[in-house]
């Protein structure tokens, strides 16, 4: 904790070195803990005088940010137009009955969060899955249940 | 630096990097050190060839050898064969759909053929990392040429005369866009670059911004020159992280050859780019929008006038203009007007960048001249439809566009018949869909998209595209009434008036369209409880045809809600109280012998 706490001295020293945008400050927090956690977030309103209020409007406006730890592999499901008609939304039910979970929450043994996003960008590959930051494309229901298991 | 007498462009670009090209480059650089060729062979990592279908992708210079669908596998083959014994290894390169002799050369296969390369035209051939390639390639020319050799009103008249539009959806002219914020009367003034590529389903921006980031930062080198603006930003979705390094790599680099900073070329000129990282929010993609984002707010749009162009970032004029249309720019100046101005229609100059994705056999990113019938993008450049299905219709634009129906397949490309038929050219995502897409569920689906991604501000986006999609649920699970369609063209069309930017505007048109050009649909699923597609899940059913069934118990096997039953070598039989449609029985069949309507 004492590592990441200097983690964040720096993030915010960096923000009033630089005049960064809070958007910025709050995804440097967001990369280093995945998620925003009230604790730093009341230390960042504290010492840059930001009330707690604006940043919790822009944790919920924005998609990439998240008020809840992620679990130790993070499932994302592209449900983009391209992998939507080639089928994710099956992928995404196939996903939620499998680790019993819906989309955007994070299994019971922390082992697995499952979340959609609206386009990854690698349409040509859909339907396509984002496991730690890894794409997986041109997957079906077949080979989910292979690509859960090397995770589990 | 030795010479090599063979490149290889491997792409580097995220589609192929997921499907191993890194892992494919390492081997490949193994095998030449075992038969010492790594003084006479490079490996050059490149960025989007634009084929993503066939990757991991790489192509041999000089000869223009294409292969595809590499594995780390297929490398010590090839490197033997191809790069020691000087035969192409013919297993290895593309196959025309229904043909048996495979193609060699990148240049005579189709999907390449009828491009035009102008945006993307360092595409697949530079290393995107590397500024002395992109240099090489006559980058920063035509930045020396316009700041050493034009004013700022020659810079904006060419760009004026060259007929460019922007890329990034409504085709306002740009140079006339640079004029107004020239003009007005402020110091200080800015530009930004627009990545937030929020548009579902298109990859463009992340495609030029992975394979030519220095061409955007020249381009904006440009525009600021033209305009008279000190400071620019680059606005770039956060879910292109390899983008987003090229990005930030490339800006360290200019500004070390002192192609970006302080005192540009010892022109005097200075202007320096910062990168911004959205943070996932569609509504960005409006100008106004993006700036409140950039100011460190929620992204809610304002009202117009006034425009950007008098007051936009922290109250100063600024220009705003997306991926391709920057791309473009220093083309036009190093090339002229009229060379860019001869390409295209009467109203639309120049290329366009299109991702060509759904059910088409080559998907991928292509550049086409303007004036393209849509039938040439999806049969010739496309390859038709998977599995020769039927083609139903083009998605153009996004969840601000509309649906292009067989019917308007030989219309060409611009943005004034684009608008005629419904839909917009939006920033370039081409989604293809056949007779098993159902346009209802496509309509549902962008209204839903549109409605999860609506800022809230107005009421008619906020509570008329809820209503909108509420509707489509109750069509799509059979619970539809007849005035349904009426009512959904009523509100539709009063959202379009009422909703304050241009995100809520359009909002109802992938609806409008839809209802436009396929109300037979919507029809089946009201009036008949039918989905013609068999898409809808209430819908339809599954069954297993008992003549078909070998009793191999596969389906059996994986059906997750044990819904299937029967003995092994016997039929097997769907329980449809048990049944969650979940098509797993389908996939897995090897017989044919499952069956939904």
């Amino acid at each position: 904790m004492n590592e990441q706490s200097e983690k964040i001295d720096q993030i915010i020293e960096k923000f009033k070195n630089e005049k960064g945008t809070i958007i910025g400050l709050m995804q440097d927090i967001h990369g280093e803990y995945r998620y925003l956690p009230e604790e730093v977030l009341l230390r960042v309103s504290a010492e840059l005088d930001i009330p707690m209020a604006k940043l919790y409007t822009l944790a919920t406006f924005y998609k990439s940010f998240r008020l809840e730890p992620v679990g130790k592999h993070h499932v994302r499901v592209c449900i983009g137009t391209a992998c939507h008609v080639n089928g994710a939304t099956k992928i995404v039910e196939t996903l939620e009955r499998e680790l019993g979970v819906k989309s955007g929450q994070t299994t019971e043994d922390n082992q697995f969060t499952l979340e959609t996003v609206n386009c990854l960008g690698a349409c040509a590959l859909g339907p396509l899955v984002l496991v730690d930051g890894e794409y997986h494309g041109k997957i079906d229901q077949g080979k989910l249940k292979k690509l859960l298991n090397k995770y589990r | 630096m030795g010479r090599f007498r063979t490149n290889l462009l491997l792409c580097a670009s995220t589609g192929c990097v997921s499907n191993k090209s890194l892992e494919l480059k390492e081997a490949i650089e193994i095998e030449l050190k075992k038969h010492s060729l790594q003084n006479e062979i490079k490996i050059i990592l490149t960025g989007c060839n634009g084929f993503c279908a066939n990757g991991p992708i790489m192509v041999v210079q000089p000869e223009g050898i294409f292969y595809q669908f590499l594995t780390v596998d297929d490398v010590p083959h090839l490197v033997e064969e191809h790069f020691l014994k000087g035969r192409p290894v013919e297993k290895l390169m593309y196959i025309p759909p229904k043909k048996e002799t495979p193609v060699p050369k990148m240049s005579d296969i189709e999907f390449f053929k009828k491009q035009q390369l102008i945006a993307l035209s360092n595409r697949g051939s530079i290393d995107p990392e590397n500024i002395d390639e992109y240099i090489g390639k006559d980058g920063y020319r035509a930045m020396v040429k316009a700041l050493t050799a034009m004013t700022p009103e020659e810079v904006i008249e060419e760009i004026k005369s060259s007929g460019l539009r922007g890329r990034g959806g409504a085709g306002f002219p740009t140079g006339r866009k640079w004029e107004i914020c020239k003009n007005a009367r402020e110091d200080e003034k800015f530009i930004i670059c627009n990545a937030d590529e929020g548009d579902p389903g298109a990859f463009m921006d992340r495609s030029i911004v992975e394979s030519d980031p220095h061409c955007i930062l020249e381009g904006m080198v440009i525009g600021a020159y033209a305009i008279g603006a000190s400071a620019g930003f680059v606005y770039i979705r956060d879910e292109y992280p390899l983008a987003l390094k090229r990005l930030i790599h490339a800006i360290k680099q200019a500004k070390k050859y002192g192609l970006l900073g302080k005192d540009i070329l010892s022109t005097g000129f200075t202007f320096d780019i910062s990168v911004n990282r959205g943070a996932g929010a569609f509504v960005c993609g409006e100008e106004t929008s993006l700036i409140h984002s950039l100011e460190g707010n929620t992204p809610e749009p304002r009202t117009k006038p006034p425009f950007p162009a008098f007051s936009g970032y922290r109250q100063k004029p600024t220009n705003i203009n997306n991926v391709e249309t920057w791309a473009n720019v220093p083309r036009i100046i190093q090339h002229g007007a009229k060379w860019y101005s001869e390409i295209g229609t009467e109203t639309s100059k120049g290329t366009k960048v299109f991702s060509i994705v759904g059910k088409l056999k080559n998907t991928g990113l292509v550049e086409v001249p303007m004036g393209i019938t849509m039938r040439e993008i999806v049969f010739d450049i496309g390859g038709g439809i998977l599995k020769d299905k039927k083609f139903k219709a083009v998605q153009i634009g996004g969840p601000s566009g509309g649906c292009i129906p067989d019917h308007l397949l030989d219309t060409p490309i611009d943005y004034e018949s684009l608008t005629k038929a419904g839909a917009i050219m939006g920033s370039g995502g081409l989604i293809v869909m056949d007779e098993e897409t159902c346009m209802v569920e496509v309509a549902r689906y962008f209204l839903s998209f549109v409605q999860d991604e609506s800022c809230g501000k107005c009421p008619p986006c906020r509570e008329g595209t809820k209503h909108m999609l509420n509707i489509l649920t109750e069509i799509t699970e059979g619970r539809g009434k007849e005035e349904y369609i009426d009512l959904l063209q009523n509100m539709g069309m009063l959202i379009k008036e009422t909703a304050i930017c241009g995100l809520g505007n359009t909002s109802p048109n992938p609806v409008l369209t839809t209802i436009r050009y396929f109300r037979d649909e919507y029809e089946a699923h009201i009036k008949e409880k039918r989905c013609p597609a068999r898409t809808c899940k209430t819908l339809i059913h599954y069954s297993i045809l008992e003549d078909k069934c070998t009793g191999c118990h596969l389906c059996f096997k994986n059906c997750p809600t044990q819904a299937i039953t029967g003995e092994v070598k016997k039929a097997h039989f769907i329980t449809q109280q048990k049944c969650i449609k979940c098509g797993m029985c389908f996939d897995v069949c090897r017989f044919d012998a499952v069956r939904y309507e």
